[in-house]
């Protein structure tokens, strides 16, 4: 009975990290690393060690710890838990949208807003392509401050970008496993 | 147009959970060449609507998106079928890692592939914002969004997107209501 509560206590907290999270990506760490370590799951230290590995696997943050808790504290069974937890809100909401999306669209306030979101959205995309060359290639606003470059990483940025630029039809992904042989090559021999 | 099988849809986001990562931006663009450029499911303009709509509701993008396309291709089961693409290969590896977490945090190898990729997909972040750019005209007050936008996640992280999101609808909609009332005011006279 008590593995039970346990249970619904797990997916529950994963819940209200699906249901609170909005913006997607870092933006959620502080709200999923309190519920984490409040319920003693995991330690601060173990978060962050996670976080590390997160950082370098796919898949959004979120679903990535929700799996890894729910694995080390219940295996397998605990991870679908969490990770359903953590799913359901978003699912439901956006579905919930979804199905009404073609009138909400259309509607004139919404279409007021969409055309000022969109730039601002675009804003962020931005930022958020600049940011991952900060913290990739510089290591942070300390060292692109001071210039101090991850030089085999700003080759591999240098080499993806002129393919992108030059075979403009080339797969997102051909790009991704190419970063990836460059960095084995460039790491490991440099 | 390729059809629209629960199987395809599946496959599809499956791919697109594999090679997420950068934090979900990255993923814009397998997904525009997925589905707008490939399968032609959504145009380039859909595109930026779902990512508004994924911004100012709860949740990571990967399922945000994966249950608003499902859902136009083939309704709840296609969303059903989508989310659970787009989350398996997350789920299988992160599993795969926290049993062997020591030898993947600490294999030279794996991280090495890892840093290379980090430093590739912030192409593709500035390839998704340079077609998704296009969308919009070039004048004055897209421009200035823009940079509010991105100043201000740059340099204020801790500022909450969904806040953002909502002061700027607020405004648009006040702006909006105030340029109509000016037209029909013309309209009276």
């Amino acid at each position: 009975m008590s593995m039970l509560i346990e249970l619904v206590k797990l997916f529950l907290i994963f819940f209200k990290v699906g249901l609170f999270t909005f913006g997607g990506g870092y933006a959620m760490i502080p709200l999923i690393r309190n519920e984490v370590v409040g319920a003693g799951y995991l330690s601060l230290m173990q978060v962050d060690q996670f976080i590390g590995i997160a950082e370098s696997t796919p898949g959004p943050f979120a679903i990535n710890i929700a799996t890894f808790v729910g694995y080390n504290s219940y295996g397998v069974f605990g991870s679908i838990l969490a990770t359903l937890g953590v799913v359901l809100p978003s699912f439901i909401i956006i579905i919930s949208i979804a199905i009404f999306s073609a009138k909400i669209l259309k509607a004139k306030p919404v279409q007021n807003a969409l055309s000022w979101i969109n730039p601002l959205t675009l804003g962020l995309i931005l930022s958020a392509g600049v940011s991952v060359v900060i913290n990739a290639i510089f290591g942070g606003m300390d060292g692109l401050v001071a210039f101090d470059a991850d030089y085999i990483g700003l080759t591999i940025f240098g080499v993806i970008l002129l393919l992108s630029l030059f075979v403009k039809k080339i797969n997102p992904i051909i790009l991704i496993l190419l970063s990836g042989i460059l960095g084995l090559i460039g790491y490991s021999i440099f | 147009m390729v059809k629209n099988t629960y199987f395809n849809i599946f496959i599809s986001f499956f791919k697109i959970g594999l090679f997420t990562f950068g934090g979900g931006y990255a993923m814009m663009r397998v997904m525009e060449k997925e589905f707008v450029d490939n399968k032609k499911w959504m145009d380039s303009k859909s595109m930026l609507e779902l990512l508004a709509i994924s911004q100012s509701t709860p949740g990571p993008f990967a399922i945000n998106s994966a249950t608003y396309i499902g859902y136009q291709q083939k309704k709840v089961w296609g969303s059903v079928a989508a989310t659970l693409g787009v989350v398996l290969p997350s789920f299988f590896l992160i599993i795969l890692i926290s049993i062997f977490l020591e030898a993947f945090s600490t294999n030279v190898y794996i991280q090495n592939v890892l840093k290379g990729i980090n430093a590739g997909v912030a192409v593709l972040i500035f390839q998704a914002w340079f077609s998704l750019s296009k969308n919009i005209g070039v004048t004055a007050i897209n421009i200035i969004l823009m940079a509010i936008g991105f100043f201000i996640s740059l340099f204020i992280p801790s500022f909450s997107v969904i806040y953002l999101i909502l002061i700027t609808a607020m405004f648009a909609i006040i702006y909006g209501l105030i340029r109509n009332r000016g037209q029909v005011d013309v309209d009276v006279n």
